[in-house]
């Protein structure tokens, strides 16, 4: 019963990273049609301006500094190279982030070296709690709060604010959204920074001995990288699919390194993913495109 | 993929019409001129004369090199096929690479080792029997890859690179233990080793050995496979993937069979794939080990974008680009290598990989901004440039 309220700790919160991770991918490609391939890029770079910014200035302006670089790397990726590339068809362009990712986690590893790994998780890495009688590391914990206050937070504007309407309007149809006066640029390059930003938050997370494990920073790329599954799970066009997404590959994650192995975990996640995609090829809760002849 | 991707090498003539002719008109030639044909055969011969004597002039390790972008040229072949030609995006070549190389050392392994299975067929057997398992596994994606399309098939194709490393590390009687790997021998090809140490051949007063005449063989797969591949591309195969890949539901109304043409597309690519595995074993000396870790190997995710980096640098759909590709991608590396010697331990220096890494990350940002058929496109500007 304790390892099971553990496993379903970590499961949850390891879900909710996943979540921030996915619901950043789903907004960058319902915006602009591309596959990020370089979210795990947009992880690192916050990861590594924080922890530069933090040996000097303390943890909290650290992970204020990252998540606005990773916001700022994200808005320069879309409006420098990505917009002026509109005519490319849409897998080119996921091939192009395939390039970008390449570039940045060459030399950030490099500019690491083979010096001790960083961690971000200051405050909260490797110090359990108590919960139901079970001990869990409070990093999951924690994430799981933020999750749920900054995936509420962007929830609400999605659904309320004129940014989110415009946003919803531009992915309905975007001809139709530019005549009704909708700034078509302004929702792409806000989306990137949005999903910048929720990447930024993530890293904090993934960067830990707790969820990350021993090569800290570096790990965290390898992490992002069940932002696909997650994605892929819930529907490429669902921002709540993909919290759903991320949900169940944490606990898929969670459930198959307690019980069965480690080793068996990662490949979990995806049979999981390639499972959902024999049944509903759209994903969970993704929109079944339609096809013009 | 559609408006990235050049035509067939093969249709280039007819689909690309001299500016000055009124749009539709189509140049109308014979498929196969009897000159053209000659020029073809002597330019062949001429290739064969310069393969057989290149080991005499160049030393083993750029030798190595050049074996080593023969490998990555038959990969990127298969998947430029794939990508390019057929529309389907796939990111798992790694893994069928994976079930080519394993597939051999366990076919022609020895059969008396302890830890290891092994059949111990002769090595050529194995090896054709090592692609057409590959090309089978490829096949039997299809309940999958007929269902999905674009970027969904693409991460679904992702994977099988991480099902593969698990297998990989769970068979070690198969595919050889993570610590030491195991080892397959050489080809042996009626008598005429090609993993020989103690060569008694001589060309030019140079002994040909190991490295020698891998260069032969590998130089002759790369060109069967070019061969195989333009066969396939320039007929009713090739116009088959082109029709799915512009419009599946034209293509279904003209008559061709989606799913069937993709599980054709990925058979051959992956039979490409698994016998640019058999190539790896060979070229690590007959070593099968399985990848420490899912992200940077040989079977790797790294390795599977390595493959997508070929056919974009050198231009989806091109057989010759691929082969571009693969001296940018495979080549660049160990080059690098051979002509700087590093001594920096700090792991922050700019050390081959690195600048690979750069190289070949900005030339796809590059290419897919300007120039989107890639090297091969490159080349297409120039000639039009030089016939004006």
């Amino acid at each position: 019963m304790d390892t099971l309220v553990q496993v379903l700790v970590n499961g949850v919160g390891k879900g909710a990273v996943f979540a921030l991770l996915a619901t950043g991918f789903v907004i960058i490609y319902k915006a602009t049609e591309t596959i990020n391939f370089a979210h795990g890029s947009l992880v690192l770079v916050a990861g590594y301006v924080a922890y530069e910014v933090k040996s000097d200035h303390g943890w909290l302006l650290g992970v204020v500094a990252g998540v606005l670089a990773a916001m700022l790397f994200a808005f320069l990726v879309e409006r420098v190279l990505l917009a002026n590339a509109r005519h490319a068809h849409a897998d080119s362009l996921a091939i192009l982030t395939i390039g970008i990712d390449v570039v940045v986690v060459t030399e950030i590893s490099r500019r690491l070296g083979t010096a001790a790994a960083p961690f971000l998780g200051d405050p909260y890495d490797t110090k359990p709690i108590h919960i139901l009688g079970a001990s869990v590391a409070r990093t999951y914990v924690v994430a799981l709060l933020v999750a749920l206050v900054l995936l509420g937070a962007f929830f609400l504007a999605f659904r309320y604010t004129s940014w989110g309407l415009a946003m919803r309007a531009q992915s309905e149809n975007s001809e139709a959204a530019a005549l009704m006066g909708i700034r078509s640029w302004r929702v792409t390059a806000s989306a990137w920074a949005v999903g910048g930003g929720l990447a930024g938050i993530a890293v904090i997370f993934l960067a830990t001995n707790d969820i990350g494990g021993g090569s800290g920073l570096l790990a965290s790329h390898t992490l992002a990288f069940a932002a696909f599954p997650a994605a892929i799970i819930g529907g490429l066009t669902s921002p709540g699919g993909a919290v759903a997404g991320g949900l169940i590959v944490g606990l898929t994650d969670a459930l198959a390194s307690q019980y069965v192995s480690l080793e068996f975990a990662k490949v979990a996640v995806y049979l999981v993913m390639l499972a959902v995609l024999v049944v509903r090829p759209s994903g969970l809760f993704g929109r079944v495109e339609q096809l013009r002849v | 993929m559609s408006d990235t991707s050049p035509p067939a090498p093969a249709t280039d003539a007819v689909l690309e019409p001299e500016p000055s002719e009124p749009v539709g008109a189509v140049q109308v030639r014979p498929a196969r001129s009897r000159r053209t044909t000659a020029v073809k055969v002597v330019l062949a011969a001429v290739a064969a004369v310069v393969v057989f004597l290149a080991p005499a002039y160049i030393d083993a390790e750029y030798l190595t090199v050049a074996n080593w972008v023969m490998v990555g040229a038959v990969g990127g072949m298969g998947l430029t096929m794939l990508v390019g030609q057929a529309g389907q995006l796939s990111l798992a070549h790694s893994f069928f690479a994976l079930v080519g190389g394993v597939s051999y050392a366990v076919l022609a392994g020895p059969r008396d080792e302890a830890s290891y299975t092994g059949l111990g067929l002769p090595s050529l057997l194995a090896a054709v029997l090592a692609v057409l398992c590959a090309g089978l596994v490829g096949a039997a994606f299809a309940p999958i890859s007929g269902r999905l399309r674009g970027i969904y098939l693409g991460v679904a194709s992702l994977s099988l690179v991480f099902v593969g490393f698990w297998l990989a590390r769970e068979l070690p009687s198969l595919a050889g233990s993570t610590s030491s790997g195991r080892y397959a021998p050489s080809l042996n090809l009626f008598g005429f080793d090609f993993g020989e140490l103690h060569p008694e051949l001589h060309v030019l007063n140079v002994p040909m050995g190991k490295v020698e005449r891998s260069f032969w063989l590998y130089a002759a797969l790369t060109a069967l496979a070019y061969v195989l591949g333009r066969g396939a591309l320039s007929g009713r195969v090739g116009r088959g993937w082109r029709a799915l890949r512009d419009n599946e539901a034209v293509a279904t109304v003209m008559g061709v069979s989606v799913v069937r043409q993709k599980a054709l597309a990925f058979a051959v690519s992956s039979a490409y794939a698994g016998l640019a595995g058999v190539m790896v074993v060979w070229w690590y000396d007959g070593l099968m080990k399985p990848d420490e870790s899912v992200d940077f190997g040989t079977y790797s995710t790294t390795a599977a974008i390595s493959y997508l980096a070929i056919c974009v640098i050198g231009g989806l759909g091109s057989l010759g680009g691929a082969v571009l590709g693969s001296v940018v991608v495979f080549g660049l590396p160990q080059i690098i290598q051979l002509v700087t010697s590093s001594d920096d331990y700090s792991g922050t220096g700019f050390t081959p990989g690195v600048i690979t890494n750069f190289v070949f990350g900005s030339l796809i940002v590059l290419i897919i901004l300007f120039e989107p058929r890639g090297l091969a496109g490159l080349g297409a500007r120039l000639r039009a440039v030089l016939r004006r």
